[in-house]
């Protein structure tokens, strides 16, 4: 009796031991990123053309963004994430912290034009040793226009509660609104940081901020300004580009982005420090900032690729010919007049004080 | 019984030595069998105990005294990859100027940190104490293995914050790894690198406001769990069992459901365009232009949380109503108590534990609710889980979220002894 019970156990453990080596043989790797319509565009971009290129498999995950999962998985050795969709921010935090991989970015294929990589991605956008940048995103503001004819087209009108009544929607957390509320108040995109970095120019911004307050509905998750625009909850909120272009693109709202004041910023690959398959991960983050399918990203949704040799091959909007992709980007001459990169530098340095004071601020 | 009584008292015909104390069949006393037997038994007891008591060790006592308190007080990041300069730093005084050894041991200890990877870490560490020194310290630590004496004069010259006093007080603060910091961080005052403590900038107090509105809201939805739960629970308890049945399932089903479903639909409910804005402004109570902020603020967080923890408060007293024989009511009636009198003397004090109880368990959830306030709370519906949250998930201040844990905790624990002084822990009933 014991021995047949120890027989089958012993059998059992060799099946398991023989599925889990079979998993790994044919290379599956775990791709971690934001969930809705951003990852169904990277599905569609990335992930099947390489399953069918290398027939290797995918298991897709969503997270929340931060480094939470990541530092508890490094820290514990027990990295089961292959590669992270992560906010440029969080990138130069992971790299600094020891939490990502190196990357060798002279491994980087050339552009389809045959632009070297270092110059083919957008200056400045390589510099993080641990990251591969693939979208320009950015927040910017929207409104209704069915319920809005003349509406808002400044910066300074989203905070003009007089001439544009209406409850306002806010990203609740410091970033980004402090650095909104400064352009509304009149200072030049290129200053904003330095005025931000003193104390004077913190109290302005709040001030700002301030203004407004009593018609604000604060939102925490991407996917919740375009429902609440939709719900008529607010007049304009705040909202990741990307967001309201899928609102209005695969559902037909009446949304009109304005682009003044917008504060752009990366999203970017990294590779967890002890990631389980280094290499199939390293072979995907090739393959997907590669020119064709940058490119083909753009087409599902509304963020900049961040390859120059990408632009020209971006098409129309899957499923619409008609809704031509090229002007909905961040980075199109016409919406880049005013914009504002993201000083991921600056937030690092402040977000702790900033996040406290905001929190105080929330709550008083 | 005692063993004295064995002795003292021998059973008429029972086998007895010389001494006169009892014999086990063979021959040993019977004192000793008895011992080894009762040892036996309390060991298998113990064996019997043990997983759950090693689980109970590993999943709970461990981790919050190893690592909620002990984290909350305890942090060597700087310590352990910065060993020269915490030396120094840890015999200055706070307030001198820094002298030009610290300097030295400082650009060594930064290009070593560099060298290793590890600058980074140490960097956010000193950056929780004074902002800004995050990317002083990478900037800093770049330039560090070219540097050359006179060391002070050199960082210096690559940044002037090093002239400050602040920032070496920011690193000496760091570099003390068994820390009041957080915990004096988590009740909005801030420890000084003299040692001393003072009030937290009033721009950034926080933590305490937060924890008084997490006390406050959840003694509310307790009060409220109380006056809306107690009608019911008397409702069923007082129903032919089949209808009871029927409202007993009507409010689990609610209890089975997701707590995200629960929370989304009061959004749907309240919201300025949703279904009960709709009805009153349909109603004429009130014009579309002025619909009722109901979510998104603190009357959302209690109407929701309220809602959610209900059930918790409905089932102890229930189960205690119904163990409260009819005969007492009916007894104090016809001594000639009213229906009032009957009610409030009388069945009334037999439902406290039940109360006790649910009130307990209500509140002790609410303290830690962080869901539902952090979608429906809005601006001023934020509590204290939320904030702990936040250290946690984002700025990945680990020690931080300790020591706040670990102060509610404490209140917590505070709380629960007032209510054993007070309502007496036996008194509780959970069915």
């Amino acid at each position: 009796m014991t021995r047949a019970i120890l027989l089958a156990a012993a059998s059992g453990i060799a099946l398991t031991g023989a599925v889990y080596a079979d998993a790994h043989s044919g290379k599956s790797i775990t791709v971690v990123s934001w969930g809705g319509a951003y990852t169904k565009s990277q599905v569609e971009a990335y992930h099947k053309p390489w399953i069918e290129q290398t027939g290797n498999k995918i298991v897709s995950e969503d997270y929340n963004g931060g480094l939470a999962e990541i530092k508890a998985q490094v820290e514990a050795g027990n990295v089961t994430w292959d590669i992270v969709d992560v906010e440029l921010s969080d990138a130069v935090r992971a790299c600094d912290e020891g939490l990502a991989e190196e990357l060798d970015m002279s491994a980087l294929p050339d552009g389809a034009d045959g632009t070297p990589a270092a110059e083919d991605f957008i200056a400045g956008t390589l510099d993080v040793p641990c990251a591969v940048p693939t979208i320009v995103w950015s927040t910017i503001f929207a409104y209704d226009k069915e319920k809005m004819e003349d509406g808002p087209t400044t910066m300074a009108d989203f905070f003009d509660t007089e001439k544009f009544p209406g409850k306002r929607g806010l990203r609740k957390s410091p970033k980004a609104n402090l650095e909104m509320a400064l352009i509304a108040d009149g200072v030049a995109a290129d200053e904003v940081y330095d005025v931000l970095g003193t104390d004077e120019g913190v109290d302005r911004a709040f001030a700002k901020l301030d203004s407004i307050k009593d018609d604000v509905v604060w939102w925490e998750a991407g996917a919740q300004p375009p429902q609440l625009l939709a719900d008529g909850e607010v007049a304009m909120t705040t909202a990741y580009n990307g967001r309201i272009f899928n609102a209005v693109a695969a559902e037909d709202k009446p949304f009109e982005i304005v682009w003044d004041g917008q504060i752009w910023d990366l999203d970017l690959w990294i590779i967890p420090k002890g990631a389980p398959n280094k290499e199939a991960a390293m072979d995907f983050l090739k393959f997907s900032t590669g020119t064709q399918a940058l490119a083909d990203q753009a087409s599902w949704i509304s963020y900049g690729p961040t390859r120059k040799s990408s632009s020209p091959l971006v098409g129309s909007y899957d499923g619409k010919p008609d809704l031509k992709m090229g002007p909905q980007m961040p980075t199109a001459p016409d919406n880049f007049k005013n914009a504002l990169q993201n000083d991921f530098e600056f937030w690092a340095d402040n977000q702790d004080e900033l996040n406290e004071r905001f929190n105080a601020w929330l709550a008083s | 019984m005692t063993d004295a009584s064995y002795q003292t008292a021998p059973l008429p015909g029972a086998p007895s030595d010389a001494s006169g104390a009892l014999l086990a069949a063979d021959g040993t006393p019977l004192k000793q069998r008895l011992r080894q037997a009762m040892k036996v038994s309390r060991r298998r007891a113990f064996l019997l105990v043990a997983p759950l008591l090693v689980f109970i060790l590993a999943s709970f006592v461990v981790p919050i005294v190893a690592l909620l308190l002990y984290q909350g007080a305890y942090n060597d990041t700087y310590e352990a990859r910065m060993p020269a300069s915490t030396a120094l730093l840890q015999q200055w005084d706070g307030v001198s100027e820094p002298t030009e050894e610290m300097a030295a041991a400082m650009v060594a200890d930064l290009a070593a940190a560099r060298e290793s990877k590890e600058i980074g870490k140490v960097a956010s560490r000193v950056n929780q104490e004074l902002s800004g020194t995050r990317s002083l310290m990478t900037k800093t630590a770049r330039r560090a293995a070219k540097m050359e004496p006179p060391y002070l004069a050199a960082l210096i010259d690559r940044d002037k914050d090093w002239a400050d006093i602040e920032t070496w007080g920011a690193m000496k603060l760091a570099s003390t790894s068994l820390t009041p910091a957080f915990y004096a961080n988590a009740i909005d005052m801030k420890y000084m690198p003299d040692g001393s403590f003072e009030d937290q900038e009033e721009q950034r107090q926080i933590y305490v406001s937060l924890f008084v509105r997490t006390l406050l809201v959840s003694g509310g939805v307790m009060i409220a769990c109380i006056f809306l739960g107690f009608p019911v629970a008397y409702l069923i308890a007082h129903l032919p069992a089949r209808k009871a049945n029927l409202l007993i399932i009507l409010v689990l089903l609610p209890f089975w459901t997701s707590l995200l479903v629960r929370t989304t639909a009061w959004i749907a409910m309240l919201q300025s365009q949703g279904v009960l804005n709709d009805m009153l402004v349909f109603l004429g109570v009130t014009s579309d232009d002025s619909r009722f902020s109901l979510i998104y603020n603190m009357t959302g967080t209690v109407v929701a949380m309220t809602h959610i923890l209900l059930p918790f408060m409905i089932l102890p007293i229930y189960s205690v109503m119904k163990a409260i024989p009819p005969s007492h009511v009916r007894a104090a009636k016809s001594l000639g108590a009213t229906d009032w009198t009957a009610f409030w003397r009388v069945y009334f004090p037999a439902t406290i534990p039940g109360i006790g109880a649910g009130g307990l368990l209500v509140f002790i959830l609410a303290i830690g609710y962080y869901i539902t306030p952090a979608l429906v709370g809005g601006s001023d519906g934020q509590l204290i889980s939320n904030a702990i949250a936040y250290h946690m998930q984002r700025s990945l201040n680990y020690s931080l979220a300790a020591a706040l844990g670990g102060i509610l905790l404490l209140g917590v624990l505070v709380l629960y002894w007032l209510y054993d002084r007070i309502v007496g822990i036996d008194n509780m009933k959970l069915g």
